[in-house]
């Protein structure tokens, strides 16, 4: 789908991909250029989520055949924190909490080690500290967050932007935004979108996995692709998700069965 | 496929302090009988009563059978195999200065990051260092004299404060108490003596390095803190030892005894040789520590890390005995390889309102073995006395275990104990979680670890809290492969 002439993020060919002894992925393509943003959309149960795992390295995920290329390298050799190291960044469906792991203290360690992988300086934490300062503004979000433990206690939506908050100080090549829309209220999507936003770049590549067309009233999309049993079986513009919305994913199935 | 957590090829690192300082020992041969005794007692030029504590410790203890309750397996300990008595040659009459101390003890301490001189100045404690069981270097003695602080090695105390000590000493922990302790009172080699004067906030962290290095040397140290009406101090006990092959025990008796409105916090951290891959040559850590809130308002802590020892048997415990006084535990315990650890306290309600709090942190990796072991006793005349205990356990791979033996014994209505348990398990979620930022496996294990002993570490001073820290993150290199 990239267009001639943009360069390559990602590359998928025949990505094939096992959950336990079921088969999710039964030969996905898709390709990725720099600056693009893809959503995804689905049924529950079309793989949206596999994708997602696959791509930031899950154990207990089998790639049974294909291939993807992240920046012209073979993903699939790469450690889960070799992928982020690289600039790739999942934001998680469902966040994970750390008991007793302070926030500040948890990215300055993720930033300095994927610094460190990059031959670049360390960020001290004077530095580290205005850094966040400054990025808190962009999604709104309290001070207090910094000293909290990771995840413990938030809300769903507070975990969601704290989340995109990770992501504009980790400052990913390629974000795979997992769900972030599911269980937002109208606000909280709202200013999860403006960070997300603000991340749009002609060098950064995102990948939307959504079951609905809701958040893409918010973050354009370049392309909207249809993900059922496994496959891509429709790409087209962003007035793809608006005939999804309104004709669900029923007929386009029927479509193809026809 | 692997839909299981990689949690294989459990924990290798090598012993970073294992090296043995080449120095003249003064050495009885093993075995032990009533002129051992008062052979260890004459050489130290103790006191007569002194002698005599000794000898009738040691025969209640031919009466006494080794204990086989705790949760921990070893062979058979033969104790006329130890020598009871190594002291460095050179240092018999004792040092001046630090010029008249053995360089390569010097040496020693340098390579386990303590570096006497400098160490002095630039932390602002004073350290008595136990190498073996004399006392080589008390630095800042002045400091601590002039606030009549008195911190000595507890063989000179018996010599310059024999009536306190003979005020004070068995009187928490008696020589009847138990085994390990019976034995400690017939044999103790050194240890530390502490006495903060009434009113006295004493001006410095008081800290005392011990280190076992003659082998198949038992090692018996005495401690005794005393903290007189409304003082305060806080102690520090780190340990490390260099590797050897063969089982070394070490039954330590730590008594503290706090007066009216008086308050001692005892932080330990434990670091001493766990033995190889298969557990063997490891020490054997079968310590008596309790502390006696004797006075009104008083308050006693106990903060400990254990990441050392083959085996550690050992439970530091408050008697509240005095109206309205407070003890604490909060503990940080690591089993890893073989080691078994069965650890835990014991908190004796005498007083009325008395508090006390318990938090231990249990990890266990590799076949690492724990049980945490913990009483909460409230007799009947201690009215409106508080427990809470809280006690969690975090497993890292499959064949470890943790078990939780909490005793409670209630016999006053309005107390109020409240007791809580978990065990987790490292989550695969959390794992791939600090992963998918950039981390790698062994980075993500230690700030897991670390966020869960977060409570305790809090608890401990500053610098010893960055030690702590430091060490469980050694310990548990190679834990996840």
């Amino acid at each position: 789908m990239s267009q001639s002439g943009v360069t390559s993020m990602l590359s998928i060919k025949g990505l094939r991909a096992n959950v336990g002894e079921r088969e999710i992925l039964q030969g996905l393509d898709l390709e990725v250029g720099a600056g693009e943003v893809h959503a995804i959309m689905g049924p529950n149960g079309s793989g949206k989520s596999t994708l997602a795992h696959v791509l930031a390295g899950r154990e207990g995920y089998t790639v049974t055949a294909g291939s993807i290329r992240f920046l012209g390298e073979d993903l699939l050799a790469l450690a889960p924190e070799e992928r982020a190291q690289r600039g790739l960044f999942l934001a998680f469906q469902y966040p994970v909490e750390l008991p007793g792991v302070n926030n500040t203290y948890f990215l300055r360690t993720a930033l300095n080690s994927i610094r460190r992988a990059r031959g670049e300086p360390e960020l001290d934490a004077v530095s580290f500290l205005r850094l966040m300062r400054e990025k808190l503004k962009i999604l709104h979000l309290d001070d207090s967050l910094l000293k909290r433990p990771v995840n413990v206690g938030f809300s769903g939506g507070e975990k969601k932007r704290n989340e995109i908050f990770q992501m504009t100080i980790l400052e990913p090549s390629l974000a795979i935004l997992d769900e972030t829309d599911s269980g937002l209220d109208i606000d909280a999507l709202r200013l999860v979108a403006d960070g997300i936003n603000a991340l749009r770049s002609a060098q950064r590549s995102m990948i939307l996995v959504t079951h609905y067309q809701r958040l893409l009233d918010y973050i354009q999309p370049d392309y909207v692709h249809v993900l059922a049993g496994g496959r891509i079986i429709r790409s087209g513009g962003k007035e793809l998700a608006l005939e999804l919305e309104q004709r669900g994913y029923g007929w386009i199935e029927a479509e193809l069965a026809a | 496929m692997s839909g299981s957590p990689a949690f294989e090829g459990i924990v290798k690192s090598d012993y970073e302090h294992g090296f043995v300082t080449e120095i003249e020992s003064d050495t009885l041969p093993p075995g032990l009988n009533e002129e051992v005794i008062r052979t260890i007692s004459r050489r130290k030029a103790e006191p007569e009563f002194m002698t005599e504590y000794r000898l009738k410790a040691y025969r209640h203890w031919l009466s006494m059978q080794e204990p086989r309750w705790a949760f921990v397996d070893h062979p058979p300990i033969d104790f006329q195999a130890i020598s009871y008595y190594s002291a460095p040659k050179h240092l018999k009459e004792g040092p001046k200065s630090l010029d008249e101390i053995d360089p390569a003890l010097l040496e020693t301490y340098n390579k386990l990051g303590i570096p006497l001189e400098e160490q002095k100045v630039l932390a602002g404690i004073a350290v008595d260092a136990v190498f073996d069981s004399v006392s080589v270097a008390t630095t800042f003695r002045e400091t601590l004299a002039q606030a009549g602080v008195i911190f000595c090695s507890i063989s000179e105390a018996l010599r310059t404060y024999p009536d306190l000590v003979r005020q004070y000493l068995g009187s928490v922990v008696p020589y009847t108490d138990n085994f390990y302790a019976c034995l400690n009172a017939a044999v103790f080699s050194d240890g530390t003596f502490v006495y903060i004067p009434k009113g006295v906030r004493c001006p410095l962290e008081l800290s005392t390095y011990f280190r076992i290095n003659a082998r198949n040397t038992g090692q018996f140290e005495r401690t005794l803190i005393i903290a007189d009406v409304g003082s305060y101090v806080s102690y520090l006990e780190g340990c490390t030892a260099p590797q050897s092959d063969e089982n070394q025990l070490h039954a330590a008796v730590v008594e503290l005894i706090a007066l009216d409105d008086a308050e001692i916090k005892y932080s330990t951290v434990q670091n001493w040789y766990p033995g190889d891959a298969e557990g063997r040559g490891g020490i054997y850590n079968f310590v008596t520590k309790r502390g006696d809130c004797r006075g009104a308002r008083s308050k006693i802590s106990w903060t400990q890390v254990e990441t050392g020892s083959a085996i550690t048997w050992k439970y530091p415990s408050c008697i509240l005995r005095g109206e309205g006084s407070v003890g604490a535990f909060y503990s940080v315990a690591v089993t890893k390889g073989r080691q078994q650890a069965d650890t835990g306290t014991k908190m004796i309600h005498l007083g009325r309102h008395t508090r006390s709090t318990i938090v231990s942190k249990g990890i266990s990796t590799g076949w690492g073995r724990q049980t945490y072991r913990g009483l909460v006793r409230v007799a009947q005349r201690a009215q409106g006395a508080r427990n809470h205990t809280q006690c969690d356990s975090l497993l890292i791979g499959d064949r470890c275990s943790a078990n939780t033996v909490p005793y409670i014994e209630v016999k006053n209505p309005t107390a109020r104990v409240e007791h809580e348990a978990t065990t987790s398990k490292i989550s695969e979620d959390q794992l791939f979680y600090c992963r998918a930022r950039g981390l790698n496996a062994e980075d993500a294990v230690s700030m897991i670890v670390n966020g869960f002993c977060k409570e305790v570490f809090n608890e401990l001073p500053m610098e010893f809290a960055v030690e702590a820290q430091k060490l469980l993150s050694i310990s548990l290199e190679g834990a996840i492969g």
